[in-house]
């Protein structure tokens, strides 16, 4: 945040206007990126301090804004089945919705020449059963010997969610954070697991666990949507707590 | 050795109420005064590395949580495809980071300008902390860091925050 450069006075500091987690603004746009990068080491010209700039330029197309962030990802591309209502089917509906995706996350990454998917050290589908018996409260055996259950929900959660996100990005128009965060969030049964989870989760006796569901499993602008803008959800087949 | 940073980014206005305001309320550090060094060479001779916030680390590295004050080490010849993020908050965009590791650490894009002349040369390590956590007590890392790099003959540090 400008506001926190100002008041810590780092030596040199350049502020740019993107989205949290893309500071160098555009993903596979290196002329973007080095234009970026070029301010940024103009900033050592400078003979004294603190300097803090601004980069003039936003990302082509801007950052998206609220009205943008209600719509975007709300076309499914990818023809699901609906959300089963039934707990007993919650399995294998995840199961074949990650069977579907599959490809799509061999294509990006073949195409990428990398994944992000991993940080848990789970297979995905392990990962998946692990999450849904966490979000049915049955007490699944934890899929990592050297975590305990609340750290291995979040790396299983976030290796599911990475996922889903680079599968989904492979496809056309599903490039922008805003797509493809609505759509997990609110088209898909991961993204229900994962609300459910979110619910089971704020009970808990476990102190990791309740932080997880409160703070590091559903970001802060989906929690706002679901709390507080209730018409976008009355189309979800989402059980609000 | 000159400090380069880049902050935060997004427009404060951008960001949903309840994570604005606990970065507005956010208690910040306190020093007394700016360590400015003035840069005693050109960029065309200065050794660069980076330190980003964003706990990413290499595949299979310990996993950074909540609070932890320790770094990651990011070789400069480091495999795209063996490095992941293990950070704790749900509240930036990774879907960038999966696409692209150059938006977040853009360590692809320093070897592009060490080989086009524009800079001398990428640091042999580059580090990874995780944002969030208390600053004063990640001193000990700091100054660790710091010390790497003065040995690796590293003339500028670029923080990326995420």
């Amino acid at each position: 945040m400008r506001l926190h450069s100002e008041n810590i006075k780092p030596p040199r500091a350049l502020w740019v206007p993107f989205e949290l987690g893309r500071p160098l603004g555009v993903p596979n746009d290196a002329e973007f990126q080095h234009k970026v990068i070029a301010s940024a080491f103009d900033l050592l010209e400078r003979d004294a301090g603190p300097v803090l700039e601004d980069f003039p330029e936003d990302v082509p197309g801007g950052t998206p804004n609220e009205g943008e962030f209600e719509m975007a990802g709300q076309v499914c591309p990818i023809d699901l089945p609906p959300p089963v209502s039934d707990d007993s089917d919650i399995m294998q509906a995840l199961e074949a919705e990650i069977g579907r995706l599959a490809p799509w996350y061999e294509m990006a990454v073949n195409e990428r020449g990398r994944t992000t998917v991993g940080v848990s050290e789970v297979e995905i589908p392990d990962a998946a059963r692990f999450v849904v018996g966490m979000a049915q409260e049955k007490a699944p055996e934890i899929p990592r010997g050297d975590l305990e259950r609340g750290p291995c929900l979040k790396v299983c959660s976030e290796d599911l969610k990475a996922f889903y996100s680079e599968a989904i990005s492979a496809q056309p128009g599903m490039s922008t954070s805003l797509a493809v965060e609505n759509w997990l969030w609110n088209k898909t049964m991961l993204g229900k697991i994962l609300w459910q989870l979110r619910n089971v989760g704020l009970e808990s006796d476990d102190e990791f666990t309740r932080y997880h569901a409160q703070r590091s499993l559903v970001p802060d602008r989906q929690i706002h949507l679901y709390e507080e803008i209730p018409r976008v959800f009355e189309s979800f087949s989402l059980q609000r707590k | 050795m000159s400090k380069l940073t880049i902050p935060l980014m997004a427009r404060l206005e951008d960001i949903p109420a309840g994570e604005r305001e606990m970065l507005k309320k956010l208690p910040l550090p306190e020093f007394d005064g700016t360590p400015f060094v003035k840069l005693e060479k050109p960029l065309t001779e200065c050794r660069i590395s980076l330190l980003s916030t964003a706990a990413i680390q290499k595949r299979n590295d310990k996993l950074f949580w909540r609070g932890a004050v320790d770094y990651r080490i990011i070789p400069g010849d480091v495999d795209h495809g063996d490095v992941v993020m293990s950070h704790s908050s749900v509240n930036f965009d990774r879907s960038g980071f999966q696409q692209d590791l150059n938006v977040c650490f853009p360590l692809g894009r320093l070897h592009e300008l060490a080989d086009d002349g524009t800079i001398g040369s990428v640091g042999s390590f580059h580090f990874s902390v995780i944002g969030g956590s208390e600053p004063e007590k990640l001193e000990d890392s700091a100054r660790e860091i710091a010390r790497i790099l003065k040995q690796d003959g590293v003339d500028v540090l670029f923080l990326v925050p995420i």
